[in-house]
């Protein structure tokens, strides 16, 4: 054996793992160098903490085990986990199998990953004979997952899953050669353990059984080339297909964990997050708007970026109900990542609304703003009036009559200097008001208030907490009621704003709640979100029935929601009574008054008689 | 020109040899839900934008198709997208698209 120069099969193999790693190494430099000096500064003081431990932890736990995809769905999750996992182990074990049989630690590297070529003499002892089984059981293990990915292309409903992603020519050629790396790996060391006599439990058996048939002989070095060839082939495909997630994912957890954020432009971060979806399609089942026949899901979005062929068709028809972001096994931020690619297309066509005055003050402790969707639904203004009568609070109410938009449907279709023209319209006046608390009757504009208005000293509220501290303090009558509520949680409030526990409690007060399958950061959209620029309103209109028929599965007297924009579009098809869970509580209100002017009337008729 | 005995004034005036009707073809592609306006004025009505200054979906439609598109690109910046005038449209126009096209189609066909 020439020990210089490799033999002539390695060749594919060994072209195939140097053009992969010089072009991940170069991609790496590159998104690093792409990020901003304070990102680069916040790695550099990450790299010798904690972070880089819990990185490590986490792309063990995710890259190989994948872990969240086992949560979703086990078999899709144990079809990760034996190709990635399986994959790993064979290759460490087979390092420590070559380390053992050239009683060395200094061997070329692709003496391991052709071991059973190499080292052709008989066991020597009861070790090497057990190393080579467990390769064996591994490699086993690695086909069953293979076995799955066969199913899983052909036969997607075994997985529970609706579709399978579509794939393009890079992904085609690279899912070839996964395909035929572990078979091929398979028959090739059951030849060889044919001609030598010798490999493991299993493929000693089935090398046996190969030389009673075959001529093992004459196709041995066929077959280890025709290995090597996958292997080639598949490195050599895998930066330009989606395979490149395996590379950058555990790229991307190391980011994450040293505190990399998305920005308002797209930077090579965002680059890092599309390269690192696999495309498993696990979103897709979780899109709703795929019940209505659109396929702008989040995996087809970030393919069109990464193939730079994005349309604003796709890009605008979502609703950011952030559904899918909850489930992806990745973590990649969808709802940002879209919003910066639609700030990007927009960034031409701001408006400056230059037309906006500063508008009347006054001066309060609290102030109300209903924003234009309660505007739309003035059962809710008139309830949370009521309750702010009833508990004696004086607010000002800041958009009764003329107070622009909160901005936030200007953000949610890339705007934002549009809508930082309005935001600060109405900060001005908020904080001119002196006030301490600011109640919102609308997730959306709640969600902007918090997050982007930068009001220090003003604690911004929804009016389901607002309601709920004042019926702790004793300021509003609670009302067992009998009525069976099912409780809505709006995108923008829920997995927006991560507030599922307040409504909720608040409710208990005046009614049953009932419990859903899917509900809290399961829950499903109304169908209504403003975010989505492109849809019909009859899709919307299939997407709100869709929701519905879920709900009427659980027999509820009435739908709750805390959304004007939800509760509009969940009456437009007028199948169940909807209700905002101010309209429950002014309710009780109004019970309670009418009476209590019940009893006083009753006790005048009562009363007069005995005066006269 | 013919003497019909009354005037005719150049603003109201299409000419349809002058007519650059891209923009109006783009939006109406993109948007064919537009097509169907009755004209109804549901959208005014609610409209948060026109509650502080003077702002007309119907005016914009009209601008749209007479090819009036300075006049155009000034009234459609007013839109906040609040999208009020969605849920209140009998014909279930999708007017938030309309406005989001003609700010993407001004830019569009200003530099072709």
């Amino acid at each position: 054996m020439n020990n210089y120069l490799p033999e002539l099969f390695t060749w594919p193999f060994i072209l195939g793992t140097s053009y992969l790693l010089i072009l991940v190494i170069v991609r790496f430099v590159r998104w690093f160098w792409g990020l901003s000096k304070y990102d680069k500064i916040r790695i550099w003081k990450g790299l010798r903490t904690r972070k880089t431990l819990r990185s490590i932890k986490e792309s063990f736990t995710e890259g190989l085990l994948h872990r969240k995809i086992f949560k979703t769905n086990p078999v899709l999750g144990y079809m990760h986990m034996s190709l990635a996992f399986g994959w790993f182990l064979l290759i460490v074990i087979g390092h420590i199998e070559t380390i053992i049989a050239e009683r060395s630690l200094h061997f070329p590297f692709h003496y391991a990953i052709f071991s059973r070529f190499y080292h052709t003499s008989s066991h020597t002892s009861i070790i090497s004979y057990i190393m080579a089984s467990v390769m064996d059981v591994l490699l086993i293990f690695v086909l069953s997952g293979v076995f799955l990915a066969y199913l899983k292309r052909f036969k997607s409903s075994v997985f529970g899953m609706k579709h399978s992603t579509r794939l393009k020519s890079g992904d085609r050629i690279a899912l070839a050669a996964l395909w035929c790396i572990f078979p091929f790996r398979f028959l090739t060391e059951s030849i060889t353990a044919g001609v030598h006599n010798n490999g493991g439990i299993i493929s000693q058996t089935v090398g046996k059984l190969f030389a009673s048939v075959l001529p093992v002989d004459v196709i041995m070095y066929p077959a280890w080339f025709a290995y090597s060839l996958a292997l080639g082939f598949f490195f050599v495909a895998l930066p330009n297909s989606r395979y490149m997630h395996i590379p950058a994912e555990i790229f991307f957890i190391f980011l994450r964990n040293y505190g990399v954020k998305l920005k308002k432009r797209i930077n090579t971060y965002s680059l890092v997050q599309v390269f690192s979806c696999s495309r498993c399609g696990i979103c897709l089942d979780t899109c709703q708007l795929d019940l209505a026949g659109i396929h702008t899901q989040s995996v087809y979005v970030l393919k069109n970026i990464r193939n730079k062929n994005l349309t604003d068709e796709v890009l605008f028809n979502c609703l950011l109900c952030g559904r899918c972001q909850q489930v992806c096994p990745v973590g990649i931020e969808m709802n940002d990542l879209r919003i910066t690619q639609r700030i990007e297309s927009t960034r031409q066509y701001n408006s400056s609304y230059d037309y906006l005055k500063e508008g009347e003050v006054r001066k309060s402790k609290v102030i109300y703003f209903a924003g234009c969707m309660t505007h739309l639904t003035p059962a809710i203004k008139q309830s949370m009036i009521q309750i702010f009568n009833y508990a004696g609070i004086d607010y000002w109410f800041m958009d009764e009559d003329k107070a622009p938009c909160c901005g936030r449907p200007l953000m949610q279709a890339g705007q934002y200097d549009a809508a930082e023209k309005l935001i600060e319209n109405n900060r001005q006046k908020i904080l001119h008001s002196g006030a301490e608390k600011l109640i919102v009757s609308c997730p959306i504009c709640y969600k902007v208030f918090y997050e982007d208005y930068a009001l220090h000293g003003v604690h911004v509220q929804h009016h389901s907490e607002f309601i709920l501290e004042l019926v702790r303090s004793g300021l509003i009558p609670k009302n067992a009621g009998t009525f069976r509520m099912i409780y809505h949680d709006p995108c923008e409030l829920g997995r927006g704003s991560g507030i599922y526990e307040q409504p909720r409690e608040l409710l208990k007060h005046y009614g049953q709640l009932i419990a859903l399958k899917k509900e809290k950061e399961d829950s499903l959209c109304c169908g209504g979100s403003l975010s989505n620029i492109k849809i019909s309103m009859q899709k919307r209109d299939e997407i709100t029935n869709l929701a519905i028929d879920v709900f009427k599965s659980y027999d509820p007297d009435i739908l709750v929601t805390s959304c004007p924009l939800c509760k509009k579009t969940f009456t437009r098809v007028n199948k169940v009574e909807v209700r905002d869970i101010a309209e429950i509580v002014a309710g009780a209100i109004e019970n309670k008054q009418s009476a209590k002017r019940h009893m006083t009337h009753q006790m005048k008729k009562h009363v007069k008689p005995t005066l006269v | 020109m013919i003497d019909f005995g009354f005037t005719l004034s150049e603003t109201r005036t299409i000419d349809y040899e002058q007519f650059d009707g891209r923009l109006l073809n783009y939006v109406l592609q993109n948007e064919p839900s537009f097509l169907t306006c009755l004209s109804c004025g549901g959208c005014t009505a609610t409209c948060s934008a026109g509650n502080l200054i003077e702002f007309n979906i119907r005016k914009i439609n009209l601008l749209l198709r007479m090819g009036e598109y300075e006049g155009l690109a000034r009234e459609i910046d007013k839109c906040m997208l609040c999208g009020k005038c969605i849920l209140i449209c009998p014909r279930d126009i999708n007017i938030r698209n309309v406005v989001m096209l003609i700010k993407k189609g001004i830019v569009k066909y200003k530099n072709e």
